[in-house]
């Protein structure tokens, strides 16, 4: 129940937020983090963002990702 | 960011050298799901045994809680609405997705925030949310209720069950019933909390904790932290998971939840009563609180099902295959227990994952 994905915010209208997920766009609310910027990566659960996160750190979930990716494929 | 297989080896280097059976607690359901499919738990050294712990909300929410949305569910103008986890856990007679087929209205949802915009929509309608889950979800139920009363939103309400995990490792540790030798903390609880509520597990039963991330490297990581601790006999709270967490956690998401909740003892299914792990709904917002609102009707005393062990299970003091049930009574297509029901439910996991498991824990359970 504490899943939680990383996503991108497209555009905020008070609350809400158009975000997009792996390429899928649904609409967020972003009052629980701390000055929501269009083009922020946040961490969604529950339909709402919990936390930004920095460029570095999405640098970081795909190259751990793309690596166990790798691994199954072999 | 290292190979993957290099954290495996330092992991089967350093659990070489504590030399002993270690047992290690991961107290979110969502790990337990991820060290399951990742096939983490296969790579493990058979001394390094990972024990799934009470961090599965619905799993650990007591079963009079389902019994009382179901009868709400049934009242007139009324609907229930939850995540679709919770539908199929059994209460005492049914469960809500059995009630709903027998006329009560139930609707999943994904978010709070469908629930409220479905009390928008159906004024006449007094919509409940079933507010189940920890501190990662505790704030989303609060702003809904926030949100309600401030636009007069007077047929929304929440059947509070909010829970909070430090208490509950306390507890754990309390009980005796369990040995354990290190913690790894949930991480989207920790995104919300912060680091700091798990440095009494460190300073007062001497416990390394780590708060991990979801990856099956973050999670290989932990591993070898937390038995990089246990062989220098240190006790701290380390953050793997820095890319979402920080010691102090999300100020925003802390605030709206003290605005809307407050402290209170609660009961956990299979660890039953724990002081201050609960989350009431203020006083303030009581036009809000379906316990308010439907507090008159008629609960009937729960009973857990004969035979059923996931008590034990959600205090790591027994596993799934040591219940009678397991795979013969109960299965997810019919299950007894709530721990069969959840996707993050340890008895799912196992029952998923079984041929590996059985084998490899049965034989390191006896270290």
């Amino acid at each position: 129940m504490c899943l939680a994905v990383p996503a991108k915010i497209l555009e905020i209208e008070g609350d809400t937020a158009v975000i997009e997920i792996n390429g899928v766009r649904r609409s967020g609310n972003v009052s629980l983090i701390h000055n929501p910027e269009i083009g922020d990566y946040v961490l969604l659960h529950a339909g709402f963002a919990i936390q930004k996160w920095s460029e570095e750190d999405v640098r970081e979930f795909n190259a751990i990702t793309e690596e166990m990716q790798k691994l199954e494929q072999t | 960011m290292k190979q993957f297989s290099s954290h495996i080896e330092n992991i089967q280097r350093l659990s070489e050298k504590t030399g002993r059976a270690v047992k290690l607690m991961e107290v979110c359901g969502t790990h337990t799901m991820a060290a399951f499919r990742s096939g983490l738990r296969s790579l493990l050294p058979s001394n390094v045994l990972l024990l799934s712990g009470p961090g599965c909300p619905v799993c650990v929410t007591a079963g009079d809680y389902i019994d009382r949305a179901i009868v709400i569910a049934h009242e007139p103008n009324t609907l229930v609405a939850s995540f679709g986890d919770m539908i199929r856990v059994p209460g005492t007679d049914s469960s809500l997705e059995e009630a709903r087929a027998h006329g009560a209205r139930v609707l999943v949802v994904y978010s709070p925030l469908d629930a409220l915009n479905e009390a928008i929509r159906h004024p006449k309608t007094q919509v409940v949310f079933l507010g189940v889950g920890f501190e990662t979800t505790a704030p989303a139920v609060a702003w809904t209720i926030r949100e309600s009363k401030r636009q007069g939103v007077s047929n929304y309400s929440v059947l509070c069950a909010h829970k909070t995990i430090p208490p509950a490792m306390a507890a754990l540790l309390r009980s005796g019933d369990v040995k354990i030798d290190g913690f790894m903390c949930p991480g989207h609880v920790s995104v919300i909390i912060g680091s700091r509520p798990y440095e009494f597990i460190c300073r007062d039963y001497n416990i390394p904790c780590v708060v991990a991330g979801f990856e099956t490297a973050d999670m290989a990581v932990s591993i070898g932290i937390l038995l990089q601790q246990i062989l220098n006999h240190r006790a701290e709270v380390v953050i793997q998971y820095s890319r979402s967490v920080n010691e102090s956690g999300n100020a925003e998401a802390q605030a709206i939840m003290n605005e809307v909740f407050e402290e209170c003892d609660d009961r956990w299914r299979g660890l039953g009563m724990i002081p201050h792990s609960g989350l009431r709904i203020r006083k303030q917002f009581a036009q809000h609180d379906a316990l308010t609102i439907f507090g008159n009707l008629n609960i009937p005393a729960p009973r857990e099902r004969p035979g059923c062990i996931c008590g034990a299970i959600l205090k790591g003091t027994q596993l799934p295959a040591d219940c009678p049930l397991f795979r013969t009574q109960c299965t997810p297509e019919t299950p007894v227990g709530a721990c069969m029901v959840s996707s993050e439910g340890t008895c799912a996991a196992y029952y998923k994952y079984a041929k590996y498991t059985e084998h490899h824990e049965s034989a390191s359970k006896k270290g």
